[in-house]
């Protein structure tokens, strides 16, 4: 069965929208094979080292935690699961009474935490059980020692990444007012390794644009102010919400490509300093360095990735901006990018890079597409750990994409890292001879 | 509601996958949200299989909530069916799908597959991963086993047994097979079946057929051999072959019920456990203090291992499946302690600081315990992780299962000769007894930066976890110097032995004297 024939026997699917009018959307329903939000957790919560996070769900959502956390390194993590039981859903207790005997003595416990999230879950919700009048509640009890808020990342409303855009919103609210008449600020928006974020705070600094926040702050208890002079701009594809959350605050977004590789770097860079209104002389003197060093570095990997042919299955939403990075600055050709959510608005410059023949889905029917990737055959195939071991036991090498979550991949430093996350597997499979 | 940071086991339909994943040509349809998916990644990472667990999950999403979850587990059963033609499903909810009530197995009775099909009941509020594989792998030979089976007379063929328990990500369970096997074929024993590992529906309506069951893994086989006992006349064999005393009595009883002779098995010239342990350089290993904890077979093993067959004490021993709280309960009589049946891994970290063992047996939960601790620590039982799954053969059961672990219980601690150099030294700055065994990371030294050795001044410890200073010690500041001379893998016994000598003695100080007077006390 050739690809064609799969994408016929899809043909009801097919819309072609006009703003899409280069590419068609193949939008599938059917098994999904991706995380629920809970698990944004496990970044979230080593970003914001003041926060921590109570999961109201069941052992499935503890054990998805403990699994995808993948090792257990640390004595007491930041993040916990209260667990419901028959005796919670019977009514034999009351949720709600339970919940607070729960956090109490969390809070009583750790002494350091300063904003508690409680995390709604698939049962919890299916249950209906109100933890935003739960997070009122205890709010007035510990305020001001800790902050109670509530977001969901329950599978049945959030995808991955999307537990983190439902936390990154929840933050909104209680983020300071910035005054009207404030000077304007720049808000990076996403959560980055610290030492990425550090990377564009200098460069934001030799730009001259020193009134820079970052969404998630360091500290959940020092969160930047938002007004109608915040410019934010996006450092991850996946925060639909938040942005909405943040438009209904006043703040307006910056629009650029995200900042992967040297292209899309610089052009977030420039975004950012054209808003600002820096010089433009300066902004190419400041991103100068960076772009050279990039350039550089990735010029040794273009041999190894150039040519070759990648599918994305949908996992983190990061799908489109990396697979424009790989297309227009290493050559690779794009076969199927598949993502969970396509934010066209977000991606809409992001998606201008693709050819007419690059196929991108959105949601997912795992045995369909699956059966694409076999007739397709690619050189590489970015999946989730469920299906990398059984792809590769076919013959396909794949790469797994929770790296690209759990790494510092974005900005001028970090383009050659990335590149490699998708050179290695490729190396490694030609280096092996058994 | 339970507050849980790290779980020994997952939620029931975990277990289920877990037979399901074993087995071959068996699907299971799971009623699931989205995520639930995560479970796939447990077999294929840390197992490292080849394959995806054979297990739709029909993936509905909020939206779909009341109005048509019904019908998507109705496709998606369908659509599963078509595309993996399995000889049999089972079909099941998660958590979250148990609360919206849509009966998968209402459902699937309707649809009139070309397939049998077998309703899981688990619930998931309730009931844990081991539960929910006993129960799975219950319901599948219930369901299954051909009830019509007459078994011909035992004159003229070889005893016939089926070795029932083993599944995917259990710890071990591919190689103790290996070794199971040997030992039958040793004794002219025919395997009739292995369930659920490898076993297809087909094999499993030949389950009659066995004299014999031999239950290795009652976690997982105990209720169903239980059904098979009353409804085919079946005895089992329920000794659990893990150590050489334990390993002989199941060759006995096998024999026994074979009607077999057990000589050539018993006489397995390649089980060297014995003379390792009556070698000379075993002798270090006496009473050494050892904490075990893991799933209620392996943890009541382990326990006899370390007493009759290593000369070790258990200081500790419990288990986190409170559905076998007895066995474990019983044995922890027999060595003189209480036993702790507990889920909650703080309690069993906080237990074992408290007893301050030489070795701890575990999980890895423990394993990481153990390591915070500054504790030599070995594996021995699930939940699992990617390195309990070694490329080489490792079993626990049978001669060979009991030389691997003699092997993987001596390695972490500090070895016999190495004890009398660090002993020789321990006043050599060169020779730092915080340096810990050399071959071992288990044992790196705890202390990153070292108080100069020939300072007279006291120095100030930064003791392990384990031996918490309270403050206020009662310990003077030349008693405690001179206990830091002793080295550190007795040194929290001989703290602990010295405090419980001056309590009891009512001293109200603890100096030179009664650090000594207590050496002379515990003196062996």
């Amino acid at each position: 069965m050739s690809a064609l024939d799969i994408l016929d026997g899809c043909a009801a699917e097919l819309e072609r929208p006009a703003a899409e009018a280069q590419s068609p959307v193949l939008r599938e329903r059917g098994q999904r094979e991706v995380f629920c939000g809970l698990t944004g957790i496990i970044w979230l919560h080593r970003k914001m080292q003041d926060a921590f996070f109570l999961v109201v769900g069941s052992r499935t959502c503890a054990h998805l935690l403990q699994s995808a956390a993948g090792v257990m390194i640390f004595a007491e993590p930041r993040f916990a699961t209260a667990i419901m039981e028959e005796r919670d859903l019977a009514g034999m207790v009351d949720a709600q009474d339970e919940l607070d005997r729960v956090v109490n003595r969390l809070l009583e416990r750790r002494p350091d935490i300063k904003t508690l999230f409680l995390v709604g879950s698939c049962p919890s919700e299916v249950i209906k059980l109100d933890l935003a009048k739960a997070a009122q509640r205890l709010g007035a009890v510990h305020m001001p020692r800790v902050r109670i808020l509530n977001y969901s990342g329950s599978g049945i409303e959030t995808t991955f990444t999307q537990g983190e855009d439902a936390c990154l919103a929840a933050l909104v609210p209680v983020m300071p007012a910035l005054p009207a008449d404030a000077p304007a600020e720049l808000l990076i928006v996403g959560s980055l390794p610290d030492i990425v974020e550090d990377q564009f705070l200098r460069l934001f600094a030799e730009l001259g644009i020193t009134r820079v926040g970052c969404l998630p702050a360091r500290n959940a208890r020092n969160l930047p102010a938002v007004g109608p002079n915040t410019r934010y701009l996006l450092a991850q594809p996946f925060l639909g919400e938040t942005a909405m959350a943040l438009e209904g605050r006043g703040a307006t977004r910056i629009e650029a490509l995200f900042p992967f590789g040297v292209e899309g770097t610089s052009d977030w860079l420039r975004a950012a300093a054209t808003a600002f209104g820096v010089d433009p002389a300066l902004t190419e003197q400041v991103i100068a360095p960076g772009r050279e060093r990039a350039r550089i570095a990735l010029s040794k990997l273009r041999p190894q990735l150039e040519g070759k042919r990648i599918t994305f299955l949908p996992d983190s939403q990061l799908e489109v901006p990396l697979a424009r990075y790989l297309q227009d600055e290493l050559g690779m050709e794009l076969v199927e990018v598949g993502t969970p959510y396509l934010h066209r608005a977000h991606l809409a410059r992001e998606l201008e890079s693709f050819g007419p023949n690059v196929r991108i889905s959105e949601g997912q029917h795992l045995d369909r597409q699956l059966d694409r990737v076999r007739a397709d055959r690619p050189d590489i195939t970015v999946c989730g750990l469920g299906l990398a071991n059984p792809l590769e036991g076919e013959g396909l090498t794949t790469k797994w994409a929770i790296e690209l979550v759990f790494s510092p991949i974005h900005g001028f430093d970090q383009a050659a890292d990335l590149a490699e996350l998708f050179a290695r597997p490729l190396r490694r499979r030609d280096m092996l001879e058994i | 509601m339970q507050l849980a940071v790290w779980t020994y086991e997952g939620p029931p339909h975990v277990g289920a996958m877990r037979v399901a994943t074993a087995m071959e040509k068996l699907h299971y349809v799971l009623h699931a949200p989205q995520g639930d998916t995560y479970a796939d990644l447990l077999f294929t990472m840390i197992e490292r299989r080849g394959k995806r667990p054979p297990v739709t999950y029909t993936t509905f999403e909020a939206r779909d909530l009341g109005k048509d979850t019904a019908q998507i587990f109705q496709d998606a059963a369908r659509d599963a069916v078509a595309r993996f033609n399995p000889q049999a499903i089972i079909v099941g909810a998660s958590c979250t799908a148990e609360l919206i009530q849509d009966d998968p197995a209402g459902l699937s009775e309707a649809m009139g597959l070309p397939c049998p099909v077998i309703p899981l009941e688990l619930p998931s509020y309730q009931r844990k991963e081991n539960w929910g594989a006993a129960e799975t792998f219950y319901q599948i030979v219930r369901q299954l086993a051909d009830k019509s089976v007459v078994r011909e007379p035992r004159e003229g063929r070889a005893a016939r047994a089926n070795i029932l328990g083993p599944t995917a990500l259990g710890f071990r369970h591919r190689d103790d097979l290996v070794e199971i096997r040997k030992i039958l074929a040793l004794l002219g024993v025919e395997v009739n079946l292995v369930a659920p590992l490898g076993a297809t529906p087909e094999d499993i309506t030949r389950i009659g057929h066995a004299d014999f069951n031999i239950v290795l893994y009652p976690e997982i086989a105990d209720e169903a051999a239980r059904w098979l006992e009353k409804t085919f006349d079946q005895p089992a064999v329920r000794t659990i072959p893990i150590g050489v005393g334990a390993t002989r009595s199941f060759i006995a009883d096998v024999a026994e019920l074979a009607g077999a002779d057990p000589t050539p098995a018993l006489g397995d010239t390649s089980s060297r456990m014995p003379w390792w342990s009556r070698s000379v350089d075993s002798t270090y290993l006496t009473s050494k203090r050892v904490f075990i904890f893991g799933d209620a077979t392996h943890a009541v093993a382990a326990a006899r291992i370390a007493r009759e067959e290593l000369g070790f004490e258990v200081c500790g021993l419990g288990c986190y499946a409170r559905e076998f709280a007895r066995e474990v309960r019983a044995e922890a009589a027999r060595c003189g302690i209480e036993a702790l049946i507990t889920d909650d891994h703080l309690a069993v970290e906080d237990a074992i600081a408290a007893a301050a063992p030489e070795l701890v047996l575990g999980t890895q939960m423990e394993r990481h315990i153990a390591k915070r601790l500054g504790i030599p620590c070995a594996v021995i039982s699930a939940p699992v992780h990617v390195q309990d799954f070694p490329a080489r053969h490792s079993p626990q059961m049978g001669f060979e299962g009991a030389n691997v672990i003699f092997d993987t219980w001596v390695h972490p601690l500090v070895m016999g000769l190495e004890e009398h150099l660090l002993t020789m030294f321990r006043e050599d700055f060169e020779f730092s007894d915080e340096a810990g065994a050399s071959h071992h990371a288990a044992h790196s030294p705890r202390k990153a930066a070292m108080a100069d050795p020939l300072s007279e001044a006291p120095v100030e410890d930064i003791p392990a976890p384990a031996f918490t200073d309270e403050p206020g010690s009662l310990w003077t500041a030349e008693a405690e110097r001179e206990l830091k001379k002793i080295p550190f893998f007795v040194r929290g016994k001989a703290r602990r032995n010295t405090e419980n000598f001056a309590a009891s003695e009512g001293r109200r100080q603890i100096d030179l004297e009664t650090l000594y007077d207590a050496k002379a006390h515990y003196a062996r």
